[in-house]
């Protein structure tokens, strides 16, 4: 079946999101896992709930904070918007970052428990070799926490691509700028005869998550293999 | 060059109170479970932040919670082999043994020639295998191969043969004397095999529920 423009518009709009809020909660998400799993300081349990509103609240609710936080009335929406230009509300960068939100705890989840199987004594054994704290942290955390980390980087994407609540409350549904496949089946479903469209784009959406699934099990399956 | 320890530090039913100057040369730590002695290691090479601390290399001050001094475990180049080997599981056995050599020294850390030590600790055989194809007494020769590589100021072996073969046992103790001759390094040995450190012991401190119960030259004891 080959794809209307219409189509990949959407398709191509809902791939930039996902990949661009996967890959901006990334570095943050990577920050908060490590700190929750290494770490015990004054406020560690508030920003562990913190993290998980976005997983607990209506997803309506985070999307309404964030136009209020980041929307041109908003806290720091209006300083950046007359300082620096910058917009998010109705904008595709918005529901970047809505999806990014929606997806960080369960991104946070994942790679904590990454954190959490890497072995302390290994980490003490690179110290007294001479580590920094840094050295230890890229040379042998990272790369022995690797499974959790891609999947927490899977399932963030699948959330990101798949996030509607958050999204078209804080930058609604506009074709070719923030209307996303979720958003899209959403338009055809409640269009009087979109069944049709309806379902294609349905299938596109699991045929994208199904890839993505597939992919990653390769891309662990053959680090493993090279590990042996 | 002499290690000064004065420390007192709970950690659980253990409560350790040590006061020692630990003489350059080969000092065996004895004493049973549970007595002290991988805690005073740790204190040593600072993995462990004891309430109240002083440790003192040569004149180097590592730790001194009067003044607040702390000298992070990397910076206090201690070659330390643990009871477990600790390999990199990610990393081959070459990858190990290179880890604490710093790249200018790679192939010659302070006299210390990679390549003698991979042929006095036999290693040559699995220099490209990762640590979970290998035996537990050929990790341990990698652990040990790999804290004398990082170029150390103080080796702290906690039981480093408990898991090693006799054979090889028989071939790396002399090994380590050379090695401990040769580069003058101060070395604190814990074992309960009496027969590994007698007669290369030139101090002994023994514990018992955290107190030294004997400190002196190993022929007094």
């Amino acid at each position: 079946m080959a794809l209307t423009a219409a189509e990949l518009t959407v398709v191509w709009l809902s791939l930039k999101v996902a990949i661009v809020a996967t890959l901006g909660g990334a570095i943050p998400a990577i920050a908060v896992a490590w700190l929750l799993a290494r770490r015990r300081f004054w406020g560690r349990t508030a920003l562990n709930v913190l993290v998980h509103i976005p997983l607990v609240v209506p997803p309506v609710v985070t999307g309404y904070f964030l136009l209020r936080i980041l929307g041109r009335q908003g806290a720091i929406g209006g300083w950046l918007d007359a300082h620096l230009g910058l917009q998010f509300a109705f904008r595709w960068t918005g529901a970047a970052i809505a999806a990014a939100v929606m997806a960080f705890p369960l991104v946070v989840r994942a790679i904590r428990l990454g954190f959490e199987s890497v072995d302390r004594k290994v980490e003490e054994s690179a110290a007294t070799l001479g580590a920094s704290p840094w050295r230890v942290f890229l040379t042998i955390t990272l790369p022995l926490a690797f499974p959790g980390l891609a999947a927490g980087l899977l399932i963030g994407f699948a959330k990101a691509l798949g996030e509607f609540g958050a999204t078209i409350t804080f930058v609604s549904n506009i074709p070719g700028e923030t209307q996303t496949l979720a958003l899209a089946i959403y338009t055809q479903i409640e269009r009087p005869g979109g069944e049709a469209a309806a379902s294609r784009l349905i299938w596109l959406s699991v045929g994208i998550s199904v890839l993505a699934l597939v992919a990653s099990e390769l891309m662990l399956r053959s680090r493993q293999r090279s590990d042996a | 060059m002499s290690v000064v320890i004065d420390v007192a530090h709970r950690a659980g039913a253990l409560q350790l109170e040590l006061r020692e100057t630990v003489p350059s040369g080969f000092t065996a730590l004895v004493g049973p479970s549970g007595s002290g002695k991988t805690t005073t290691l740790n204190v040593l090479a600072g993995l462990t932040k004891p309430e109240r601390v002083i440790v003192r290399m040569g004149d180097e001050v590592w730790a001194d919670t009067t003044t607040g001094a702390w000298v992070p475990p990397h910076r206090r180049r201690v070659g330390y082999v643990f009871q477990e080997p600790r390999l990199f599981p990610h990393l081959t056995v070459r990858q190990n043994l290179l880890y604490g050599a710093r790249p200018r020294e790679r192939s010659h850390a302070n006299g210390i020639a990679a390549d003698d030590v991979i042929e006095l600790l036999n290693l040559a055989a699995f220099l490209h295998r990762r640590p979970a194809r290998l035996s537990g007494g050929e990790q341990q020769r990698v652990a040990l191969g790999r804290a004398l590589l990082s170029n150390p100021q103080l080796l702290l072996l906690d039981e480093p043969l408990a898991s090693v073969d006799q054979a090889h046992r028989l071939a790396i103790l002399p090994y380590l004397d050379r090695f401990r001759e040769t580069h003058r390094i101060p070395t604190v040995y814990v074992t309960h095999a009496w027969t590994e450190v007698a007669g290369r012991a030139d101090h002994v401190i023994e514990l018992a529920a955290g107190r030294v119960v004997f400190s002196g030259p190993a022929t007094a004891r």
